[in-house]
C-alpha cells in the first residue's frame, strides 16, 4: 500500500499526523507530508485508511496494490 | 444615530425554511432539530432577517461553497451585521481598521501571505509551549471553587483560560484577560445585533492593541506581536504595515477566545450529563484525542460568513452581489449523509473529518491551540472533579448566532 499527500489541497489540519504519526511528517507551517515516499507497512495500511478518511480535504490518496 | 432595522425580528418564526431567525431563543438553545428539517426540506435556507442571508445545511454543500473563494468572498465574514456606526465612529474605525482583520477577513492574494505569516507559531510543536501553563492555569481555577461543591463550568472555568493563553502568546498581563473577555463579547456576542456596541467594542480592543503595537516597537519582547512587526514571509510586504499586525492581532483576540471558550463549554456541559462519559475518560485517557475532536464536531461553535461577489444560481438559489452565506459548519457536522449517527456523541468515533474549524483555504490558524486548551482544561477537570452533573438544566443559557456556546452552566460535586 501507498499514500500521498496532494500539497495543493493539503490545508493542515493535522488529523492525519495525529492518527497515523509513523506515516506522516509536519512542515514548520503544518502541512503534512508522507514519510518513507509513502510506502506503508502491512501493519500500519489500518492506520493509513483512518488517515485518508478523517482528513477534511480530502487530500490524501491511497493505492492498494503498490 | 443608528440606522434603524429593516424588518422588525420579534414575530416568530413560522418557517424557517424561508424566514429562519439565527437569534431565536429556541434555535440558539436547542438548532438540531431545525437542521435536520432544513436538510432534508430546502438545503439552502433563505432569511430577510439580519440583513439577509443564504445558510447551507449540509456538508457537501459547506465544502463547495468554502472551495469557492471567488464567487463567496470573505470579506465581511461576520454572520449579521445590520446598521451603521455614528460617521464619527464609522470614520474612525475606517481608519484604524483599514486592513480588516486579516487572514480571515483576507481573500487571496492577501489572504495567502497573512495566513503563512501565522500558521508556523500555531502548529502543533509550538503550542505545545503553552500546554503547561495552560494547565497551572486549569488547576488554580479549579482551586478556587474545588472545595464550595459547586461552580459554573461556563462563567468560572471555561471563560477564563482561552483569554489568558492568547495574552500570555501576546505577551500582554494577564490582568487584563478579563477586559478582553469582556472586549470580544462585546463584539461578537452583545454587539452582533447592535451597532453601538460593537464599534465600541472594536474600538476599545483597536486602542489597546495600537498601544500595544507602539511598545513592541520600541522594545521587541518574544511574544506574537513582536514576531509579526518583524516577519518575513514571502509575497508579504517587508516590514509587515503595523496597520497590518492590529487586524490579525484583532483576529487574534476575536477568533481566539469566545470560539474556544464555548468548545470547553459545550464540553463540560456534555459531561456533566454524561456520567458514562467520564467515567470512560478516567479509565482510557488515551482516549482523550478523538473525544476532542467528537465533541468539537457534536458541538461546532462557529459559523462564519461569506459574500457573494457576482450573482449567481447555487443549487436553484438565485444568489445576488453582495448576499451572505451564512457558514453553518455546525449544521454540516450533523450531517448524516456524512456521520454515521451524526447526534450521538461517540469518544472513540473513528472516522471524524469533521469541520468544526472550517474546510478549505480559511481552516482555523489557532485549531492545534484550541485543541490544545479543550484537552487540558478536561483533563485537568475530570482528575480533580470526575463526578459532577448540571444543578438544573433549566438554568443554563446559551449564545448563538456566530458563536454558539453556553453562558451559564452551573454544576455541582
Ligand atoms: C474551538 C475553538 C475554535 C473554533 C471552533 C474555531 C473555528 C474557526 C473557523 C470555523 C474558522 C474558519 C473561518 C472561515 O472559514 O471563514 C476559523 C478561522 C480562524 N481562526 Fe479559529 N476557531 C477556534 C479557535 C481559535 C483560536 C484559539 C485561534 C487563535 C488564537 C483562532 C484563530 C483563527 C484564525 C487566525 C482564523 C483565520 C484563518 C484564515 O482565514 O486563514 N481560532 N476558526
Ligand atoms: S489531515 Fe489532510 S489537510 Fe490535514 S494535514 Fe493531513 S493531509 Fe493535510
Amino acid at each position: 500500500m501507498r499514500i500521498k499527500v496532494e500539497v495543493a489541497k493539503c490545508e493542515g489540519h493535522n488529523r492525519c499526523f495525529v492518527v497515523a504519526g509513523e506515516l506522516f511528517e509536519l512542515d514548520d507551517s503544518g502541512y503534512a507530508h508522507e514519510v518513507n515516499d509513502g510506502k506503508v507497512p502491512a501493519d500500519l495500511e489500518e492506520k493509513a485508511r483512518l488517515a485518508v478518511t478523517n482528513c477534511p480535504e480530502l487530500a490524501i490518496s491511497i493505492d492498494e496494490d503498490k | 444615530m443608528t440606522t434603524e432595522p429593516a424588518k422588525a425580528r420579534t414575530e416568530p418564526v413560522k418557517d424557517w425554511a424561508t424566514d429562519y431567525d439565527i437569534f431565536d431563543a429556541g434555535y440558539v438553545k436547542d438548532p438540531f432539530p431545525v437542521w435536520d428539517e432544513l436538510r432534508e426540506k430546502c438545503p439552502v435556507a433563505h432569511t430577510e432577517r439580519w440583513g439577509g442571508s443564504w445558510m447551507p445545511t449540509t456538508y457537501e454543500d459547506l465544502r463547495k461553497i468554502a472551495a469557492n473563494v471567488e464567487i463567496f468572498s470573505s470579506r465581511n465574514p461576520l454572520v449579521a451585521n445590520d446598521g451603521e456606526p455614528t460617521e464619527e465612529v464609522g470614520a474612525e474605525l475606517e481608519e484604524q481598521f483599514s486592513v480588516g482583520a486579516p487572514p480571515i477577513s483576507s481573500d487571496p492574494p492577501i489572504h495567502t501571505w497573512s495566513r503563512a505569516l501565522l500558521l508556523p507559531k500555531f502548529s502543533i510543536k509550538e503550542v505545545a509551549r503553552y500546554e503547561e501553563e495552560t494547565r497551572e492555569l486549569c488547576r488554580s481555577l479549579i482551586d478556587g471553587f474545588v472545595d464550595k461543591g459547586r461552580a459554573d463550568a461556563a462563567a468560572d472555568y471555561a471563560q477564563q483560560i482561552p483569554s489568558r493563553v492568547i495574552a500570555s502568546m501576546l505577551g500582554i498581563p494577564q490582568e487584563r484577560a478579563g477586559d478582553f473577555t469582556d472586549w470580544v463579547r462585546g463584539f461578537l456576542e452583545y454587539g452582533l445585533t447592535n451597532v453601538d456596541l460593537r464599534s465600541g467594542a472594536a474600538m476599545q480592543i483597536l486602542s489597546f492593541l495600537n498601544e500595544q503595537i507602539q511598545e513592541r516597537q520600541a522594545n521587541p519582547g518574544d511574544d506574537l506581536i513582536s514576531y509579526l512587526l518583524e516577519a518575513k514571509t514571502e509575497g508579504a510586504p517587508d516590514p509587515i504595515p503595523p496597520t497590518h499586525v492590529l487586524g490579525t492581532c484583532f483576529l487574534l483576540l476575536v477568533a481566539g477566545i469566545d470560539t474556544t471558550w464555548s468548545s470547553i463549554g459545550s464540553a463540560m456541559w456534555h459531561l456533566a450529563q454524561n456520567p458514562d462519559d467520564c467515567k470512560r475518560l478516567i479509565d482510557e485517557p488515551e482516549l482523550i484525542t478523538s473525544a476532542v475532536e467528537e465533541l468539537l464536531r457534536a458541538y461546532s461553535p462557529v459559523t462564519m460568513a461569506r459574500e457573494v461577489t457576482r450573482d449567481a444560481e447555487y443549487n436553484g438559489c438565485p444568489m445576488q452581489e453582495n448576499d451572505k452565506i451564512l457558514m453553518n459548519f455546525p449544521a454540516a457536522n450533523r450531517d448524516p449523509a456524512k456521520f454515521d449517527k451524526p447526534d450521538e456523541v461517540i469518544l472513540d468515533r473513528e472516522v471524524n473529518p469533521h469541520i468544526a474549524f472550517g474546510v478549505g483555504i480559511h481552516r482555523c490558524a489557532g485549531s492545534n491551540l484550541a485543541r490544545m486548551e479543550m484537552k487540558v482544561a478536561i483533563e485537568e477537570w475530570l482528575k480533580r472533579i470526575p463526578e459532577f452533573r448540571l444543578e438544573d438544566p433549566e438554568a443554563v443559557t446559551w449564545a448563538g448566532g456566530q458563536v454558539r456556546g453556553p453562558r451559564k452552566c452551573a454544576v455541582v460535586f
